[in-house]
């Protein structure tokens, strides 16, 4: 039930907008467009048109009220184990690339238990001014009573732009703000701008398993929320000097009123926080079994790495969950991805094709992981991996 | 136990492909299925009314074509099926979508969880649960890989949930929503036997109109803050492999060593 909508008396049947389709959805019926129901209303074959022949129905009757009240950029900031995550920082790092381009301020929100210390990070790495509610209620996160504050404090200041993590507990976060704030919130993001003539956030992410690109925007909602991936922005330089504001604030719930418990955390004996990882010594059907991913930890070990695994790999039982990369498991982007024994199939493509260096070690020339590859040995992992993990030892202690 | 799972019929992204000629996404004959972490969904839905009784509703938004991605769940043993179709509801973003489906819960009557998969491999966003379950102002618990305990009586649960760090247990009082990953189960095959049941089961059809106390401007395209400017294909990476040839392997080893040292990522 496609939106778009064709100009039969406009339309000369040039093509350009079939050309543009990234989803197959137009094809030409004689000298006119036909639109199918692959059409997911996009917009990309609008501007493509040359005789304005394509149109989708005009944009909201619901509105921010006064949208030009809000200003200053936003970032929660996640904590793990009483430090402030990588991902946390990095989003400070552009929030204030963001909050200079539109000459407004840059807050951290930071809630937890004993994190005054968070606090002080979050001003080193360019917040303006802290928002800090330190309470044991606010202990480990939990969505209610973080959602509660949040939507508080957004409701009273308006901010004009709000980051978050694109982790697991900044995804559940963002999603019931941006509910009752009624804003668009835009998920994964990997590229933030703001456009120069309008002064919104333009925010770029991957769709279809990172296959298509899709710019948004939020023109006429407050805040403009957006998820941030991990490793995408550069983690800021910590400025010690760097002054700023810490406004205490209390919790807006009772733990009364708090029906959920958090009552323990299983952490893996191998540590697998894909996410924050450099490198990813990666293996699939080709390491044969649990013991097959023997050579690929000594080779992350030496290189401080993290294993990942393809999903046969995990399917049959060799390694668990965890370590999955790929559709249905990660999406990593480490600075380097050594894929072993891994064929490379779309889906696990989708997981790490954005690594900024991928190295291929497969047994069949012809395997995919060559097409996206930066490097590549074909052979036998089990002669490559141990030879690999030698070198490596000796240049890195050299 | 009432049980609703909601789901997305998707491309199926096994057959995506790669148009060489202009670098977009060649969709044609790609079959259309369940949104793979929802078949996780639907699948823990009947194991928990297996193993505590009630009924196992599913429910999804889109047009009509998507009847059959609720067949398919109704083949694997679901009990009722609803579908929210509407010209009004199209173009919506995670916001409306939401939305949409929390006016039909409210009013399908008291349940105990709903059950979302962690996201959909279109869009990949991961925030229709989250939105549906502050509509609903239930509890929300993402990306689980175990229900540990269920208590249906005593209203409450013990999960799982997968963190970037580890695992943590949380008890979180009932009805909740729970968002599913790929660990938690193994979906089961459709059966001839329940194949046959669902042929008979009437897929419940609901447009705008049906849905009590709805905003119309809050659906679709119209109710959706996010809008999409552009779409575009992702710089290609064609074309780059140095494939490292040797006599022996230490050999290639030390050439490859090389080159990603020179790389200066270590």
């Amino acid at each position: 039930m496609p939106l778009l909508e064709v100009d039969n008396d406009k339309c000369v049947g040039c093509g350009n907008c079939v050309d543009v389709c990234p989803f197959g959805a137009l094809s030409l019926d004689g000298d006119k467009v036909v639109v199918n129901d692959k059409c997911t209303d996009c917009g990309a074959c609008i501007d493509a048109c040359p005789t304005m022949a394509l149109s989708l129905p005009q944009r909201p009757a619901v509105k921010t009220e006064d949208t030009g009240q809000y200003s200053g950029v936003w970032v929660w900031i996640e904590i793990f184990n009483k430090q402030i995550t990588d991902n946390s920082a990095e989003i400070l790092g552009q929030g204030r690339v963001l909050a200079d381009a539109r000459r407004m301020a840059l807050t951290a929100c930071v809630l937890g238990h004993d994190v005054g210390h968070i606090a002080k990070d979050a001003i080193s790495f360019g917040a303006d001014r802290v928002l800090l509610a330190d309470d044991p209620s606010l202990d480990v996160y939990r969505n209610a009573p973080y959602a509660a504050i949040i939507i508080d404090l957004a409701r009273r200041h308006k901010p004009e732009i709000f980051l978050f993590g694109a982790s697991s507990r900044g995804r559940d976060l963002a999603g019931s703000v941006a509910t009752d704030l009624y804003a668009g919130l835009t998920a994964d993001c990997t590229g933030l701008d703001i456009d120069p003539e309008k002064g919104l956030l333009v925010q770029t992410r991957p769709a279809f398993g990172g296959n298509i690109m899709a710019m948004i925007i939020c023109p006429d909602h407050r805040p403009q929320m957006a998820t941030v991936r991990h490793r995408v922005f550069e983690k800021p330089l910590v400025d010690m000097e760097r002054r700023g504001e810490i406004i205490s604030i209390g919790p807006s719930m009772t733990e009364e009123q708090i029906s959920t418990r958090v009552t323990g955390f299983i952490q893996e004996t191998d540590k697998v926080n894909l996410a924050n990882a450099r490198v990813i010594v990666s293996g699939g059907r080709g390491v044969g079994g649990p013991e097959g991913f023997e050579p690929l930890k000594k080779l992350a070990d030496v290189l401080g790495g993290t294993i990942g695994a393809s999903r046969s790999a995990v399917d049959a039982g060799w390694i668990s969950y965890d370590h999955q990369v790929g559709q249905t498991g990660r999406t990593v982007r480490p600075d380097m991805y050594i894929a072993c024994g891994i064929s490379g199939a779309v889906q696990h493509q989708a997981g790490m094709k954005t690594s900024k260096v991928i190295v291929a070690i497969n047994k069949n020339p012809d395997a995919p992981i060559f097409d996206i590859a930066h490097f590549g040995i074909v052979g036998d992992l089990f002669k490559i991996v141990p030879a690999l993990t030698e070198q490596f030892k000796k240049r890195l202690s050299a | 136990m009432n049980i609703i799972v909601c789901i997305k019929q998707v491309p199926g992204i096994t057959d995506v492909q790669i148009d060489p000629e202009d670098n977009t996404l060649v969709r044609e004959n790609i079959p259309s299925i369940v949104n793979p972490f929802d078949m996780y969904a639907i699948e823990e839905g009947l194991r928990l009314k297996e193993a505590h009784g009630g009924r196992v509703t599913v429910i999804s938004m889109g047009p009509p074509q998507v009847a059959s991605a609720l067949k398919d769940a109704l083949g694997m043993g679901a009990d009722d099926a609803v579908l929210l179709t509407d010209r009004a509801f199209a173009g919506a973003d995670s916001w409306a979508t939401a939305y949409t489906l929390s006016l039909a819960v409210k009013m399908m009557g008291e349940f105990d969880i709903i059950i979302c998969g962690r996201q959909a491999i279109d869009g990949d966003t991961g925030q229709v649960g989250p939105g549906l379950a502050r509509q609903l102002g239930i509890n929300q618990l993402t990306y689980i890989s175990k229900i540990k305990e269920i208590d249906p009586s005593g209203k409450t649960i013990t999960v799982e949930r997968l963190l970037e760090e580890g695992r943590e247990i949380v008890e979180a009082g009932l009805p909740a929503l729970i968002t599913v990953v790929k660990d938690i189960n193994q979906p089961r095959l459709a059966t001839v036997a329940n194949i046959r049941k669902a042929s008979r089961i009437k897929i419940k059809v609901m447009s705008a109109a049906d849905l009590t106390g709805v905003d119309v401007n809050r659906l679709g395209i119209n109710g959706s803050p996010t809008k999409v400017i552009k779409i575009f294909s992702p710089p290609k990476r064609e074309g780059i492999l140095e494939l490292i040839k040797a006599d022996n392997i230490n050999e290639a080893a030390i050439q490859l060593v090389d080159r990603i040292m020179a790389e200066k990522i270590l």
